[in-house]
């Protein structure tokens, strides 16, 4: 995992800063001239050697950094420095931390949503496999994650919002100042994202629970007598609990680096609002530590998914 | 009783699919159209990007008629503020939408392929290594490096030749899709190869003293389709969605060409007043995808052994 995770720092200083050719040319702006970009270029340290420069944005994650040495006054940017936006004139890292709580909000309440219907829904679907309730939800799941998300937002949108007018236009307050406002905001986007996440749960624990139900250890536990709820439950679903959990850890990991289509449909200043600017401005910088959060958090969430394994299904040990 | 190859197996087993059967007519239809449409319009006189002011109001632009302007000469309406036709916009998105999810489905499938046989049949050291540079790519948030990348990237194809504007942009939305996407499909197939190559027939093939190319590309890519058609179905519709979302964003393909995705996006701002702007490329999109997802489905279980037919 450390291993992946140097990578990656790699990967993203060479898609960010090496790629682009020259990243100078795009730290200001309209209003350029060419002794900006020479003195931004100097300032951020793109006139230095390659090596020199991904040396100098790894210790900044470390031990913290200073940009533009030499001048009467450095920008400091204190470790984990993630780098400058010049663009923004902020510090990278303080720009994500903002963001986050709104994209956090958004993902964990998303998340209950679609974690509690996918997976109760995929249980009646097997335990009714064939029957017109398994096909209702396939149909459902098929409907689901065919649609684009972003066409589901907005046909919510227009009837919700637009048309019969249930809900205020969304604009987003933090829970802990104006709980009622934040519910009416996110009710929306959390209801568009769950519907995509849905879909995919519900199939995936139909077949889940399906393959489990043809295991040895069921009939086993059928034979023992057990009530069928616990032979469901404690045997079929704990068994085939371990894909979805990898699949829930790895999605929420995802959404954590930001919903952009949710978030700018519904107008919410989180992560994915704050990618779409820093992509419509070329903010490299920002674009480049959004990057290097969003796939830290999935290698991290998939290290924990490993870990969990081991907890949930009995069969999966560790090390040996 | 008469031998059938596994293809007409399949093909029968399709056949007899209603929903397979109606989704195939769709897709058929869909591809007739991106590739005829834009010429016969053409003919008939339908343009993208002629303005039309007698339809639109000098005022704010709104289209005169009702619904979007729907009329004879617009039978799905007229864009707001330029009165540009929207049927004409419809049939020349739907090419472009095809023609990058279709390259780059072949792209992610060629990649995909190549990669997944050498790591699973080389094994050992190469193995490891396009292994964790795997895992690298599928670390990357796939919507927002594509989105990342797309303005600097642009600009390198430009400079490389490609002549600038949306022919950069389509090159680059095909080349991103396909290098971020090909390592979903090439673990499928270092899975398949694994077990492929412990088999008689691989066995025999390396006795009779074949190279390497010739076991890897004649021996045991022949016996890999199956997965490789499934995953090539479902993977198109996703890359028409995130070539739609793109545009809707305003990173993808920009004006004066329109794609469903940048439609979509505009109809935002009207659709209070004309909801059809937001209805009528929907609907086009949703009956895409659901069709090649449905194929794809339909696909699946007709190639697999173990489903009870």
């Amino acid at each position: 995992m450390i291993l992946l995770l140097f990578l990656l720092t790699v990967a993203v200083f060479l898609l960010f800063s090496i790629l682009p050719g020259d990243p100078a040319r795009l730290t200001c702006g309209k209003s350029c001239t060419p002794d900006i970009i020479e003195a931004n270029r100097h300032r951020l340290g793109l006139d230095k050697p390659p090596l020199e420069q991904y040396e100098a944005f790894i210790g900044g994650i470390f031990f913290g950094r200073e940009f533009s040495e030499d001048s009467p006054q450095p920008v400091i940017c204190n470790a984990p420095c993630l780098g400058y936006s010049y663009n923004r004139h902020a510090q990278v890292l303080g720009l994500i931390v903002n963001a986050f709580p709104v994209t956090f909000w958004l993902a964990t309440g998303a998340f209950i949503l679609w974690i509690t219907t996918g997976i109760s829904l995929g249980i009646l679907a097997a335990l009714t496999h064939g029957r017109w309730p398994d096909r209702l939800v396939m149909t459902l799941s098929l409907i689901g994650y065919s649609l684009p998300a972003f066409f589901i937002g907005l046909v919510l949108m227009f009837f919700v919002i637009i048309k019969w007018r249930w809900l205020p236009f969304p604009s987003y307050v933090s829970p802990f100042d104006n709980l009622g406002q934040f519910l009416q905001t996110m009710l929306l986007p959390w209801i568009v994202l769950a519907v995509l996440y849905t879909a995919f749960y519900m199939r995936l624990t139909r077949n889940q629970v399906l393959e489990t139900f043809g295991e040895d250890y069921v009939r086993t536990a059928r034979a023992k007598g057990l009530p069928e709820r616990t032979v469901v439950v404690k045997h079929a679903l704990r068994a085939g609990l371990a894909p979805i959990v990898t699949a829930a850890g790895l999605d929420l990991a995802g959404l954590l680096g930001g919903a952009i289509i949710s978030e700018n449909i519904f107008s919410l200043p989180g992560l994915g609002s704050l990618s779409l600017n820093a992509v419509t401005d070329s903010d490299l910088p920002l674009l480049a530590g959004i990057t290097l959060c969003t796939a830290t958090f999935i290698i991290v969430a998939n290290l924990v998914v490993d870990l969990l394994y081991a907890v949930i299904d009995p069969r999966v040990r560790l090390g040996s | 009783m008469v031998g059938r190859s596994i293809p007409q197996i399949i093909w029968g087993r399709l056949r007899k699919d209603r929903v397979a059967m109606v989704c195939l007519v769709i897709l058929a239809a869909y591809y007739t159209i991106a590739i005829f449409g834009p010429f016969v319009a053409g003919f008939v006189g339908i343009d993208p990007y002629k303005f039309d002011s007698s339809a639109i109001s000098d005022l704010g632009g709104k289209p005169v008629l009702p619904n979007g302007g729907i009329s004879w000469q617009h039978p799905l309406g007229v864009e707001w503020g330029t009165g540009r036709d929207i049927f004409a916009q419809l049939l020349f998105g739907l090419r472009i939408s095809l023609v990058i999810s279709t390259c780059a489905t072949f792209l992610t499938v060629v990649f995909g392929v190549f990669f997944g046989i050498v790591a699973g049949y080389t094994g050992g050291k190469t193995d490891t290594i396009l292994g964790r540079f795997m895992d690298l790519i599928l670390a990357f948030p796939f919507l927002l490096i594509v989105m990342a990348l797309s303005g600097v990237l642009t600009d390198r194809l430009t400079a490389l030749g490609v002549p600038q504007g949306n022919a950069s942009r389509i090159l680059y939305l095909i080349l991103v899709m396909s290098v971020f996407g090909w390592p979903y499909l090439a673990r499928i197939v270092r899975g398949q190869v694994l077990s492929l190559r412990e088999r008689e027939f691989v066995e025999a093939a390396l006795s009779m003293g074949a190279g390497r190319r010739r076991i890897l590309f004649t021996e045991i890519l022949p016996n890999l389709w199956a997965p490789i058609l499934v995953y090539a179905t479902l993977t198109l519709p996703s890359y028409i969605g995130f070539e739609a979302v793109l545009s809707f964003l305003g990173v993808g393909v920009l004006p004066p060409d329109v794609t469903f995705g940048s439609m979509l996006a505009q109809s935002v701002t009207y659709f209070n007043v004309v909801p059809l702007y937001l209805f009528i490329p929907g609907t086009v999109l949703v009956i895409l995808v659901v069709s090649f997802n449905l194929l794809g489905d339909a696909l699946r279980d007709a190639l697999d052994p173990k489903a009870v037919h």
